[in-house]
């Protein structure tokens, strides 16, 4: 995008007035507001083991979720009924329920059940399973599945079916036509929504707070209860928050600039 | 038949912790789907308000009015939720009472759930913003223009020729939104507010019976979200009354 295009709207004379207001905004917070806790919680780490925590909770939830949704939305779009059935029964379950109720359902519920299983109890993931992140992974990546895997459905329904039928004539097989031409294609097609979708998960992360896993929404909160201090450390955190999707919306925008644009 | 039912909910049956009456634990589940049912009604006919005032200021107001819309569109939808509805649950409450100290009043403690249909209504108000602008944008401009050469009034054309054209377009938006809704109201269970999550999971911690509260309370989440969607198909269907059939999956 050239320089011009973006800095001409900015000088409009409200849209000055809009930023010079926030640049007194932004002074008047950096002056008057307590800042002093960053340093301490930057020197031990919290902020930073937050920050990486919320990262690849989104990131492996993102890639996981994202492989189960593929083969919910075939299922819905071209599987038999006894395949379909469940996965629309799941889909739903998942959609209709708020995502704390499942969490909790998980933690809590799973949490409570395991210890009782002796050859869990004794297995050998049972290091992983006495802490709460694989709950707030599995949660978060079957919430995924259950939206994507909805959108998934949309997307390999709205693939031109001659393409399929040329891949059949060429004769690929099943699983290569699916990599090739039908994922491809129905993938290209629902970009736009992956893109709002991740910054839906985005938001969505900071819930595995409220089951101890040490995230960066969980940082800011243990600021607010170790120095009392209340707005700056959520202001700070919303900021981060921004600033991540807005990288997001970044490689999405990158992402569907590189589809070719359809000739009809 | 029935007998036989209501003897599940007998103290030490199957689904006695369900019962109304204490030892069971029906009538905390009650309140707390009352109170989620409250917040969700509230927050969305509070985001409607906030909407309608969105959307008409993004399309026919002044600039700054405009761009300070966008601002908060954006800002509200890049922020999540939880951060927001903390944020606005200390704010909300401290900036009405310095108004109200300033005018000379004694200070209140706002009722908790009208802090939570505030704080999510502001937040439903930015979703509902975008929905009803991109419904109005979708109304085609040769009938605004058509209804101004007639010589209609501004409000006469909104409610004549735009509202009947936009609510086909915007029910799907607001009945998505609505669902969300309803599934947002969990959040406030961190702000403590007993909505139906929170009821649940004190319900299932004293009894640790946590697969059967946590079972029920996500079927009648799903009976709410059914409801809804039947409601809303039949609002649709009234909404696309003497317009053009749209093909399923058209999208």
């Amino acid at each position: 995008m050239n320089i011009r295009a973006l800095i001409l709207p900015l000088l409009r004379p409200q849209r000055l007035f809009l930023l010079a207001l926030a640049i007194v905004l932004v002074g008047w917070s950096a002056v008057t507001l307590n800042w002093s806790w960053i340093p301490d919680y930057w020197h031990n780490g919290m902020i930073l083991r937050g920050l990486w925590t919320t990262l690849w909770l989104l990131g492996a939830s993102w890639i996981i979720g994202f492989f189960c949704a593929v083969w919910l939305g075939l299922a819905q779009a071209a599987g038999p009924w006894y395949l379909a059935l469940p996965a629309k029964g799941f889909c739903s379950l998942i959609r209709g329920t708020p995502l704390l109720l499942q969490m909790w359902f998980l933690y809590y519920g799973l949490g409570s059940l395991f210890p009782s299983i002796p050859w869990i109890r004794h297995g050998v993931l049972w290091p992983y399973l006495r802490e709460a992140w694989p709950y707030g992974l599995l949660s978060l990546t079957l919430s995924f599945a259950g939206y994507e895997g909805e959108v998934m459905r949309g997307a390999f329904k709205g693939v031109a079916h001659g393409q399929l039928e040329a891949a059949r004539a060429y004769g690929m097989p099943r699983l290569t036509i699916l990599r090739r031409v039908w994922l491809p294609q129905a993938v290209r097609n629902v970009l736009p929504t992956l893109g709002g979708e991740t910054v839906l998960q985005l938001k969505a992360t900071p819930l595995v707070a409220t089951i101890t896993v040490l995230d960066l929404y969980n940082v800011s909160a243990r600021v607010r209860q170790e120095t009392f201090i209340i707005y700056e450390p959520l202001l700070l955190l919303a900021l981060v928050y921004m600033l991540i999707t807005a990288i997001i919306v970044l490689i999405f925008r990158r992402v569907e600039r590189q589809v070719p644009t359809r000739m009809r | 038949m029935l007998v036989s039912l209501s003897g599940l909910f007998e103290p030490g049956h199957a689904l006695g912790l369900l019962a109304w009456d204490s030892p069971g634990w029906g009538q905390v589940f009650a309140t707390g789907l009352m109170h989620t049912m409250e917040v969700a009604v509230g927050a969305y006919a509070l985001g409607l308000v906030i909407g309608i005032i969105g959307a008409a200021s993004k399309l026919g107001g002044g600039e700054i009015l405009r761009d300070l819309f966008a601002l908060y569109t954006t800002m509200v939808r890049a922020i999540p939720e939880l951060v927001e509805i903390l944020i606005l649950f200390y704010l909300v409450p401290q900036l009405i009472n310095s108004v109200l100290l300033s005018l000379g009043f004694e200070r209140i403690a706002l009722p908790q759930l009208l802090v939570g249909i505030v704080v999510l209504g502001v937040v439903v108000g930015a979703y509902m913003t975008e929905v009803l602008r991109g419904a109005i944008l979708a109304v085609p401009h040769g009938q605004i223009e058509a209804a101004r050469a007639y010589g209609m009034t501004p409000l006469m054309i909104a409610w004549r020729v735009i509202f009947p054209q936009m609510m086909a377009n915007a029910i799907p938006g607001m009945a998505n939104l609505w669902l969300n809704t309803t599934k947002d109201t969990a959040l406030l269970a961190v702000i403590g507010f007993n909505e139906l999550t929170l009821s649940t999971l004190q319900a299932a911690g004293t009894t640790k019976a946590y697969f059967l509260f946590f079972i029920a309370a996500g079927l009648i989440y799903l009976v709410i979200s059914t409801l809804s969607g039947r409601f809303f198909a039949v609002v649709e269907r009234w909404a696309r009354k003497g317009q053009p059939v749209r093909r399923a999956g058209s999208i």
